[in-house]
């Protein structure tokens, strides 16, 4: 059982954004900030965004996560960056699942789901 | 003598399955714990041959429903050592029970009154409190942690004073396994004249008890952390006490006498039982109390209490890994974190191993605050559990790498 013979816990996505997550930090000058926790687990996330014109221009994320909650708001924050307004509400699980590449399990799912919910409650 | 969990290990069909290719190596008794076949084939049996309605069915079912869950309650009241009969109230479950005084309490709340907590309570302990000084112009108080995470005795003399009505505790923490002096607590809540109602659901399954020995006015707990089957709670209330108490629901059961308007109270105990109670769940708790019996709770408690503090010297010993809670006694569960590792992560990477172990704040967030964590992973034990599975768990813990 030494982690040399384990299969790997998540694919190299999720993994790689764990471990060196982009978008994590401060925004100065961010113009909204969102923050909620998943009631399972306690985890909190927060987003922050700048917004111009109606466009974002900059987004990130901070928090206390597990590692798919992270990757996923790592995901959120570098899919959002540069889109329109409509186009940041319009994310969707799909688009970042599809990042992740990941077969999240239902009992996970909530992780994945946390940032975009925080995301929502930014722009609303 | 066999050690404990080779004599009850093939009780448990549950413990055979396989999860993820290797043997279930079940750490997560005190969510709730698995159940021997004797309690399973119980509540069948009664399915099968004597179920009906009990208390007012003149029919032979009826007659043997009524029997064996009044037959529980005996059993019961016997198990932690209660003076009579009607001091044990069947409720779903701890929540329950706590609701059910909390919700009593709660309407005689006056201004200034103070429901004192502690801060390793489970939410399940806070929660109705809350509800019950809402609007009442109480409030809640609680007492402060000290060291390994045990209750600072020196704070509680100013904590507990005329305008406290009640002490409400744990009486083992579900995260740190901290068990509280309840004798000391009691004595000391009585001489300031406050209730106290202790919270039992990680005490019952794993410690010999006696209520007339420890004193408190209320001990709430479940079955299914006992072995027993979900649904099912006891709230155990010293008969004076429980006299006093209000009731706070309505329903069948618990009248004597019923007008559209108004209503009089039937007898402890089920003037705090309304509607139809889970009957096949007390006939699964009757069996659950004689397996442990048959076992033996002073050994039961030595095989966790040994099972506990092993698991605490090898997951310390690993690089990386804090332990939480006391070093010496404690309850039969031990938590932790690991560096670089977030504790649902680790809950996932042991599961690929077929170790189920709990992660996440444990419906404790003031203890996880206290802990400064937002949540921890947790092994925790019972009388099927072996020194070999805490090794496995330290093995799988020590092999998980730097970082998911």
């Amino acid at each position: 059982m030494s982690s040399a013979t384990r299969p790997a816990l998540y694919g190299e996505a999720i993994r790689e954004r764990w471990r060196r997550p982009r978008f994590r930090g401060e925004l100065p000058g961010a113009t909204v900030t969102a923050e909620d926790v998943n009631p399972l687990c306690g985890d909190r996330v927060r987003v922050q965004l700048k917004l111009d014109d109606g466009r974002v221009s900059a987004a990130r994320f901070a928090g206390d996560s597990c590692a798919i909650c992270t990757a996923s708001a790592d995901v959120v924050a570098e899919l959002v960056e540069g889109r329109s307004r409509a186009e940041a509400v319009a994310l969707g699980v799909a688009d970042v699942l599809g990042v992740l590449q990941a077969d999240v399990r239902p009992t996970r799912m909530r992780c994945v789901t946390l940032p975009i919910s925080v995301l929502a409650k930014a722009l609303a | 003598m066999m050690r404990l969990d080779e004599q009850t290990r093939r009780d448990f069909p549950i413990l055979e399955r396989i999860v993820n290719g290797r043997p279930l190596v079940y750490l997560d008794s005190a969510a709730s714990s698995q159940k021997p076949r004797s309690v399973i084939e119980a509540m069948a049996r009664y399915y099968e041959t004597s179920h009906a309605n009990v208390h007012r069915s003149i029919h032979t079912l009826g007659e043997e429903a009524t029997e064996l869950y009044e037959l529980a309650r005996d059993r019961v009241q016997r198990f932690i050592g209660a003076a009579a009969r009607e001091e044990i109230v069947f409720t779903r479950g701890t929540t329950d029970a706590i609701s059910i005084v909390a919700e009593a309490i709660g309407r005689t709340l006056r201004p200034g009154d103070e429901i004192l907590v502690t801060d390793m309570e489970h939410h399940s302990n806070l929660v109705p409190w809350q509800v019950a000084v809402r609007d009442r112009g109480a409030r809640i108080r609680s007492v402060p942690l000290v060291g390994e995470g045990t209750l600072d005795l020196a704070a509680l003399d100013g904590l507990l004073t005329d305008r406290t009505r009640v002490f409400a505790f744990a009486h083992v923490s579900n995260v740190l396994g901290t068990i509280n002096p309840v004798r000391e607590l009691v004595a000391r809540a009585r001489r300031a004249g406050a209730l106290t109602l202790v919270d039992g659901a990680q005490a019952v399954p794993h410690l010999p008890l006696d209520m007339s020995a420890l004193g408190c006015d209320f001990y709430a707990f479940s079955a299914h952390k006992m072995l027993g089957p979900t649904g099912l709670g006891v709230l155990y209330g010293r008969r004076p006490v429980l006299e006093g108490l209000e009731p706070a629901r309505g329903g069948s059961e618990m009248i004597k006498e019923v007008w559209v308007d108004r209503a009089t109270w039937n007898d402890l105990p089920w003037r705090l039982e309304p509607g139809t109670p889970p009957i096949a769940e007390t006939v699964g708790l009757t069996a659950a109390i004689e397996y442990l019996e048959k076992l033996g709770m002073e050994r039961v408690r030595e095989h966790e209490q040994s099972l506990a503090v092993h698991a605490v010297e090898l997951l310390s010993a690993i690089p990386g890994v804090r332990v939480y809670g006391p070093r010496g006694e404690r309850g039969a569960v031990v938590s932790f974190a690991i560096d670089g590792w977030h504790p649902h992560d680790v809950a996932a990477a042991l599961d690929a191993e077929g170790i189920a172990v709990r992660a996440g704040h444990h419906c404790a967030q003031p203890l996880m605050r206290w802990c400064g964590v937002v949540g921890t992973t947790r092994a925790s034990f019972s009388v099927y559990n072996s020194p070999e599975e805490s090794a496995l768990l330290a093995h799988a813990v020590a092999g998980l790498g730097a970082a998911p």
